[in-house]
């Protein structure tokens, strides 16, 4: 069972670990992704630029699997800008099964042609540099880049994140009154992106995909600082 | 193009007017949108605010205000606001609220521009008022008059189509189980024959044939039997030829003249040279039948009440085919109305044949709809009798009263119900002399009361039907004379107008009120054409207009400053508007067996009705405002 707790450790000071990790970095890219930083933890959410991230796996342990596709959508508390968004699929170290082909929509002719994440390594770290962080159940995504990085690079890859299922599970599963809900005997509310967007009346989509599940990642987000939190809301209180 | 901006295209496309443009344009559109969340209730656009973007609706609702505060629209899923701010200086006048979760597409300025000037239908649609509703109401106009009725309507099968070489029997045995009266003779085009070429056409293999000529059953006898020939004859042998032909986009006129100028029964008629059908006589007699000139022409030579009751299903077919033909909604109610009033003739003719003539002379008088020659296929009587001021009720009235009585019974046997307020020559109030009448027209203009003149408002739309016309233009004189004088008949007669109002126009399965209220259906008549045409009767009135019909009113109005420049324009178009679709459901009511009425269920109305509906309740709306402004009501002396 996976827990959604938050990790304490790493909240104290995520400035501090970026500037650590941006005075020993060997690679430039890193070191320049690291150096920018990320927003200050008492700028207001409303005022964060924000960036969207949603990949696809070949499974769920970052050890074994591999990235296939990742998808980014730049945006902030007020406007999401999906014509500015990007997306790459990638060849995975590993050949894909069959199972996973099924899964992700992505075909093998598509993967063979696709490039390693060593070569688009750049643009994603440039994309990313400055932007806090936003994906839904942010242990994948941090796992998968951290390890991924480590694996080409040798050096990993961490950085702040909001995680719209964090913020989810605060609200429908840590709570007082959902954990005496639960106490009573209720069903647990789901956390899945879709099941949290019908909370807020956010459309259903058809496909699932990178691009696509990061628009709604975006959207949840607006929709829960909306409800739960005010623009006002430093980021460094939501961030993970 | 990214498959998180494919959803979005996909979603736009369906909805209008974005479901009408080009791949291209689209494209466009879904690549340069931004999305932006509102939690229910939370503003979306304040008041003087300048906003870049129009407003697509990707789910949830959005209530747009007026500056006081008023409900202006409620818009759903896949529909946009915004669009007027763009259109002007970019300062929202309207401001607007979700009030669901409601997740927004915005549409930058520059592509909404470069939509309005590469999409006509887009423009069209974004426009304010006037030019929608003109485009809508122009384009049907144009539309009826190509539509001057065509051959081609009236061919309902094939021809039935007979090669030269077959026998006569066989040629009878075909006809026999094709159970038609006439078959077309051809065979296999050989020679390239200048003079035969214009019967020569190709069909779906590629063969090319002639037409030969036509056989008809009289054939059969004159040609076979009388000349005592066999039926293995050759058909070719007893063909008549060269066949008298029409194309099929030629007006059913020009087909009758051309079977009157060659005598003959049966017309092949051609699509460019193939053979698309025969025309009948009788095909041309049935459809004729149905005209409403045929049918006033009826309606005088019936011999009794109980024969014009029965002409009442053709009033019916007549009206229905005048809607299919494309009339607009002054051509057909002055044809209703005409048929209105020729009934009413009839029935006053008939009543004076067994009563005897009339002690002293009356002029039969129509109120409201039948004097405005705006009457539809629903429609009550409202009438009244203005007698000779040597009228002695003593010693004629048993007269007028029997009168009164036929008229009103046998128009109700023909389909014009008796009038609920009464409003007809049978009460004896509205059996009067010409000097009591005109004591009632000053009393009401002189002393008016709004909630007497509630009941008496449809008096102020008169016309004479049958007998002394003089008596009911005294009448309109002394109306047009007396009430621009008097502000304060003016001034009820406004406040009754406003009393009527319409919906703000629909919202998902419902028609939405101006509270936020939802209802399932709308009156047509109650809440769009009645309140217009009062409306535009206080203007009437005040400009000294003898006018009845709201139209001709209208023309009346326009020669004078009474409204602000255009406003009368769109009342126009918004007045024929409504009343189509009024005018069209009822046909459509009629087509489908139901009894037609004046309500309008929203399911039943096409998007780009209910667009257009919206801008012309719109129009209605301003139009009472400005009435309540231009006639106030004088202070109490």
């Amino acid at each position: 069972m996976l827990s959604f707790r938050l990790d304490n450790s790493q909240q104290r000071s995520w400035p501090d670990y970026l500037a650590e990790r941006a005075a020993v970095a060997h690679d430039p890219r890193l070191q320049r992704f690291f150096s920018t930083g990320c927003p200050a933890p008492d700028t207001p959410i409303g005022e964060a630029p924000l960036l969207a991230l949603d990949m696809e796996t070949t499974g769920l342990d970052a050890n074994r699997h591999a990235i296939v596709s990742i998808g980014l959508v730049p945006f902030t508390l007020q406007r999401i800008t999906p014509g500015a968004s990007r997306y790459w699929v990638l060849k995975p170290p590993r050949p894909l099964t069959e199972s996973s082909i099924a899964y992700h929509h992505i075909t093998h002719s598509e993967i063979d042609r696709a490039p390693d994440l060593s070569d688009i390594a750049e643009e994603l770290l440039e994309a990313m540099a400055g932007r806090l962080i936003v994906a839904h159940y942010y242990r994948l995504e941090r796992s998968f880049l951290d390890s991924a990085f480590e694996a080409r690079l040798g050096e990993g890859l961490r950085f702040p994140m909001l995680d719209t299922m964090v913020l989810e599970a605060k609200r429908y599963r840590h709570s007082w009154r959902a954990r005496l809900a639960s106490w009573v005997g209720k069903p647990q509310a789901s956390i899945r992106l879709q099941d949290s967007r019908d909370r807020y009346g956010l459309p259903a989509y058809t496909s699932h995909h990178a691009l696509t599940d990061a628009l709604a990642t975006a959207e949840l987000l607006q929709a829960q600082i909306a409800y739960h939190h005010s623009p006002q809301t430093p980021i460094g209180s939501l961030w993970v | 193009m990214s498959v998180e901006l494919q959803e979005v295209r996909e979603h736009m496309g369906r909805h209008a007017p974005f479901d009408t443009l080009s791949d291209e344009l689209l494209d466009e559109v879904a690549s340069n949108i931004e999305v932006a969340y509102f939690k229910a209730g939370t503003d979306i656009h304040h008041y003087g605010q300048t906003i870049s973007e129009l407003c697509y609706i990707r789910q949830g609702a959005v209530d747009v205000y007026r500056r006081n505060g008023e409900l202006y629209s409620r818009r759903g899923e896949g529909e946009i606001f915004g669009q007027f701010s763009l259109l002007r200086d970019n300062l929202v006048r309207f401001p607007s609220q979700a009030i669901e979760d409601t997740l927004l597409y915005y549409i930058p300025a520059e592509v909404f521009r470069r939509l309005c000037e590469e999409d006509d239908n887009f423009a069209d649609f974004v426009e304010l008022e006037r030019p929608r509703l003109e485009a809508t109401v122009d384009k049907y106009r144009r539309n009826n008059d190509m539509m001057i009725t065509r051959v081609r309507k009236l061919v309902t099968r094939r021809p039935v189509m007979i090669e030269a070489s077959a026998s006569v029997q066989q040629a009878a045995q075909r006809m026999r189980e094709e159970n038609v009266t006439s078959a077309l003779i051809y065979e296999a085009s050989t020679s390239v024959d200048e003079s035969q070429a214009r019967y020569t056409f190709t069909d779906s293999q590629g063969r090319a044939w002639t037409l030969i000529g036509i056989l008809t059953d009289v054939d059969f006898r004159n040609r076979v039997l009388a000349a005592g020939l066999a039926g293995n004859l050759p058909v070719i042998d007893i063909v008549s030829r060269p066949p008298r032909t029409i194309q099929s986009d030629e007006s059913i006129h020009e087909a009758m003249l051309c079977m009157l100028r060659n005598n003959i029964h049966h017309l092949p008629v051609l699509h460019r040279r193939y053979p698309v059908g025969v025309l009948h006589l009788s095909d041309i007699v049935r459809y004729e039948t149905n005209s409403s000139l045929y049918l006033v022409n009826n309606i005088f030579s019936q011999p009794s009440a109980k024969g014009l009751a029965q002409l009442s299903t053709d009033v019916r077919a007549a009206f229905v085919r005048m809607v299919s033909d494309g009339a607009d909604s002054r051509m057909i109610g002055s044809a209703l109305s005409t048929i209105g009033r020729s009934f009413t003739r009839r029935l006053l003719e008939l009543a004076e044949e067994e009563l005897g003539p009339p002690p002293v002379p009356y002029c039969f008088m129509a109120l409201g709809s039948m004097a405005r020659n705006e009457q539809v296929i629903v429609s009550d009587q409202d009438n009244a009798l203005v007698l000779d001021d040597r009228f002695d009720a003593e010693r004629h009235d048993d007269y007028f009263a029997a009168l009164a009585q036929r008229v009103s019974d046998g128009l109700a046997a023909c389909g014009y119900a008796y009038c609920k307020g009464n409003i007809m020559a049978t009460n004896p109030r509205w059996r009067q002399p010409l000097s009591v009448w005109k004591r009632y027209f000053s009393e009401w203009i002189a002393r008016p009361d709004p909630q007497a003149l509630l009941d008496s408002s449809i008096f102020f739309d008169l016309d004479a039907v049958h007998g002394e016309e003089t008596f009911v233009e005294q009448l309109q004189d002394l109306v047009a004379e007396q009430a621009s004088q008097s502000p304060r008949f003016l001034a009820a007669m406004a406040r009754n107008a406003l009393n009527r109002k319409p919906p703000l126009g629909f919202f998902r399965g419902f028609v939405m009120e101006n509270t936020g209220e939802h209802k399932n259906s709308i009156n047509l008549k109650r809440r769009g054409t009645a309140p217009m045409v009062d409306l535009i009767r206080v203007h009437a009135l005040a400009c000294r207009s003898r006018a009845q019909n709201s139209f001709a009113r209208l023309d009346d109005i326009a020669q004078t400053q009474l409204l602000p420049e255009g406003s009368g324009e769109r009342i126009r178009y918004a007045l024929e508007f409504i009343s189509m679709v009024r005018i069209r459901h009822q046909a459509l009511d009629i087509e489908e067996e139901r009894d037609p009425d004046n309500n309008v269920e929203p399911e039943n109305v096409s998007s780009e009705e209910r667009h257009n509906l919206k801008d012309a309740f719109l129009v209605l709306s301003n139009a009472q405002k400005f009435l309540g402004f231009r006639y106030p009501m004088p202070r109490s002396r």
